[in-house]
């Protein structure tokens, strides 16, 4: 090309920023922070892609989405076409693209990470797919010639979601059973509309409901009918992905305190319930002004932006090791330290104190220092004695993890899981100690990511129709 | 949707409804609950399946006007409908042959309790039931509670009618007397149920209680429903809602139901200027 000389060599383009709300304007709002990229900064990015022969990225993804042919399609101002590319491996691609942890798949291995940045690969993902949906008249594929054959998923998030998509695309009737009174999961229940809006998981299960996938909420498995039941009443095999629910709490003294939430709690009533909007909604939130969250997750880092937009003056996080070890997403960090998060690193709650009517008014805590490396590779912590201080709070958050919920295992009789409660599956297929009886996602893995429990929907789906076609059943 | 099949007023201010809930109508047991929600904007409050017509497909629920979701609830008519009813949810009851059983409910919680009686009742034991209000006009079922009870004792506050006196005397005056009692089943307003569970404490009763926490999912995913029993924290929802009431923290759950009170008041507030304006 003859206009090389005007145009700057390729990996010299720095990866490009997305536009985000400012953080003093943010915190008073529950948009989104960031605001996507324009067309521009769009095919500008793409083109920063190099079109790896062998792309490493690919290799990256849980779902294999054909990385250089999306981003090639962008590049090329097609669009609509780079959506329909995602769609075809990934069933929520304006979901990944939001809340993958990029930086540890595709953007870890692509291969300008090795002298600079990665191709912003998540911004490019979400990006196409706004674009399709922005136009409003998704295209809806013809549906696929009806088998006969029925299948039951248990549990709406995304494992569930993305099973039920990729079944009825081989012809089944596929029911979803959940049980709130909303699908999504945790992308409903647990990720903060200013990281994940609510419309964008309402459309992706509109979509679903197009295509066929019929969703029954308010069925609590287990309770209202159990897995043996849903066989009797003629479904010819069963997709588990009840999640890891359950919240855990420390077991320390005044736990119980009024103000002490879970996360689940605290996020279910601003998120699901819509609290923040309260009187306008229903479901009341108490507002606190100096909130405390336990924990060093995303889940920590949602609870405590959420504590944010709720009018706390001071939000602070808590947690026993440092920086280095916090599982939360850097760039989830990053922005909780620009709304002006506080963090208490290296520090333990042993106890929570309240006044006369039980309500908290603070957290004692205890110092810590990294001693050895313990099974998970990280440093442990132990605590620093005499070291212990009290943290004033009316709000805490206890966002130290969740456990699996016994109701689905505990009323499926041959249904094999481990001394924690999570389902046992023989191979990546999915295929429980009961016939028929298929699982994934976190109630199999423990909490892990979005992108992981739609795989596991993926190649369950796959393992179910070779059961299925198999004629037996 | 869940339509409201018939309404009727039991008091000022507690109500009777019928809910379309075929599946739940069939697979509910005594001592279940379900979580309603009104409409898109609405919260997620428990209530007990007081009854149920499987044939029908048919729940029936009974609450009292406290907050903004009752109040509305109870302006609701039949052929409405509910945008959310989720259920059956909690443990049952566990029903047995115990011997010679005491159901006691206070207030709207004659309405929970009656279920249990009924069921205790087909399952062979002499049951005696104590229900109590403030004042005559403010008790609830009293002919329901007369026909699945071997004996009916009624109590209230101000003396309008039957006993004079809370119905935690009516259950001395029947310890004092000698009488056997296997069990007790006590279920009111969390000061009731305190009572009663110090007042068998002594004389070794098992008294099951049936609490009444904040709940957001029910399903065992959030922990608002947590309670202390036994020194552990249990989650009502998933764990009970029955426990043994000797065991039970009544003083944190009275707490913990209050932590919404500020929030409560305005929103009745809003509500009343809401209706107010119609
Ligand atoms: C606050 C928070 C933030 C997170 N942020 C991220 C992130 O940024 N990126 C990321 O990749 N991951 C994130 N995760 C993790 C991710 O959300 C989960 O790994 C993922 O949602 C698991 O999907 P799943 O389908 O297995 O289960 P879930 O999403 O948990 O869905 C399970 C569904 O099953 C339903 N259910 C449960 N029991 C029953 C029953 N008995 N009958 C019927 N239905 C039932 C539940 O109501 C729920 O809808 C986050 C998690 C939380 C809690
Ligand atoms: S799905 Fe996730 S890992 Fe795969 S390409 Fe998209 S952002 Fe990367
Ligand atoms: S109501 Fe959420 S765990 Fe019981």
């Amino acid at each position: 090309m003859e206009n090389n000389s005007a145009k700057p060599k390729k990996e010299k383009i720095p990866r490009h920023a997305m536009p985000e709300q400012e953080p003093q304007l943010r915190i008073r709002n529950f948009d989104e922070v960031p605001l996507g990229y324009t067309e521009k900064l769009a095919i500008a990015e793409a083109q920063r892609c190099i079109q790896c022969k062998k792309p490493s990225c690919v290799a990256g993804c849980p779902v294999d989405v054909d990385i250089p042919g999306f981003v090639k399609l962008i590049a090329e101002g097609r669009f609509i076409e780079a959506a329909l590319k995602l769609k075809e491996t990934n069933a929520l691609p304006a979901v990944c693209g939001r809340v993958c942890p990029q930086e540890d798949q595709c953007e870890k291995v692509c291969i300008l990470a090795k002298k600079g940045e990665a191709v912003a690969i998540g911004r490019l993902e979400r990006f196409a797919a706004d674009f399709e949906r922005n136009l409003g008249d998704v295209a809806v594929p013809a549906r696929a010639k009806p088998n006969g054959k029925r299948v039951a998923v248990v549990g709406a998030g995304p494992s569930g979601l993305t099973i039920a998509r990729d079944l009825v695309g081989y012809g089944y009737d596929v029911t979803i059973f959940e049980a709130l009174h909303k699908p999504g999961g945790v992308l409903v229940y647990g990720i903060p509309e200013f990281r994940l809006p609510k419309a964008i998981v309402d459309a992706e299960v509109d979509y679903l409901r197009k295509l066929g996938v019929k969703i029954e909420t308010n069925v609590v498995v287990g309770r209202m009918k159990t897995v043996d039941e849903l066989f009797a009443e003629g479904y010819n095999a069963v997709y588990i992905a009840v999640g890891a629910g359950a919240p855990v709490f420390m077991d320390i003294p005044g736990e119980n305190l009024s103000g002490i939430y879970s996360a689940n709690e605290y996020l279910t009533r601003s998120n699901l319930m819509k609290a923040y909007r309260f009187p306008e909604y229903d479901t009341p939130i108490v507002r606190g002004r100096q909130v405390v969250v336990i924990g060093g997750g995303n889940v920590a880092m949602d609870s405590v932006r959420t504590a944010l937009r709720l009018g706390a003056e001071a939000a602070t996080i808590i947690y026993r090791r440092s920086e280095a070890e916090m599982p939360a997403r850097a760039e989830e960090v990053h922005h909780a330290k620009e709304e002006g998060v506080k963090f208490q690193l290296l520090t333990n709650p042993v106890e929570y104190i309240g006044n006369e009517q039980g309500w908290v008014t603070g957290v004692r805590c205890q110092r810590m220092e990294l001693g050895e490396p313990d099974a998970s590779g990280r440093r442990r912590p132990v605590a620093v004695a005499g070291s212990e201080f009290v943290i004033p709070a009316d709000t805490v958050v206890v966002a130290v993890g969740t456990m699996a919920n016994p109701i689905v295992p505990a009323t499926t009789p041959g249904l094999d899981t481990n001394p924690r409660g999570y389902i046992l599956t023989k191979d990546d297929s999915g295929k429980t100690s009961r016939e028929g009886v298929y699982a994934g996602g976190d109630i199999v893995t423990g909490s892990a990511t979005v992108i992981l429990a739609m795989g596991a929907g993926r190649q369950a789906a796959r393992a179910i129709h070779e059961y299925l076609s198999r004629g037996e059943v | 949707m869940n339509r409201i099949v018939e309404r009727q007023d039991l008091s000022e201010n507690v109500v009777r409804m019928v809910l379309e809930a075929p599946e739940i109508a069939r697979k509910r047991r005594a001592g279940q609950f379900i979580i309603l929600k009104i409409d898109e904007k609405g919260e997620r409050i428990p209530l007990t399946i007081v009854d149920s017509d499987a044939r029908e497909g048919t729940i029936t629920i009974i609450f009292q006007v406290v907050g903004k979701t009752t109040a509305v609830l109870a302006r609701m008519n039949a052929g409405e409908s509910l945008s959310d009813v989720q259920g059956p949810l909690g443990n049952p009851t566990e029903i047995e042959n115990f011997g010679r059983v005491v159901c006691i409910g206070g207030g709207v919680g004659v309405g929970v309790v009656y279920p249990l009686a009924a069921a205790l009742k087909k399952a062979g034991n002499h049951v005696t039931s104590i229900i109590g209000a403030r004042c005559k006009s403010l008790l609830i079922l009293e002919q329901e509670m007369k026909q699945v009870s071997d004996r009916l004792i009624v109590a209230t506050d101000d003396g309008s009618y039957g006993f004079h006196g809370f119905v935690s005397a009516v259950l001395q005056n029947m310890i004092d007397a000698g009488e056997k009692i296997d069990r007790v089943y006590a279920i009111g307003p969390v000061p009731m149920m305190r009572v009663l569970a110090n007042l068998t404490r002594p004389y070794g009763i098992k008294t099951i209680v049936s609490l009444n926490p904040i709940m957001v999912d029910a399903t065992g995913m959030c922990g608002a429903c947590r309670v202390s029993v036994g020194g552990k924290t249990k989650f009502t929802c998933v764990d009970g809602p029955e426990f043994d009431g000797h065991e039970v923290d009544f003083n944190l759950l009275s707490n913990r139901l209050r932590m919404y009170s500020e929030q409560e008041k305005q929103t009745m507030e809003a509500h009343r200027c809401e209706c107010h304006g119609k």
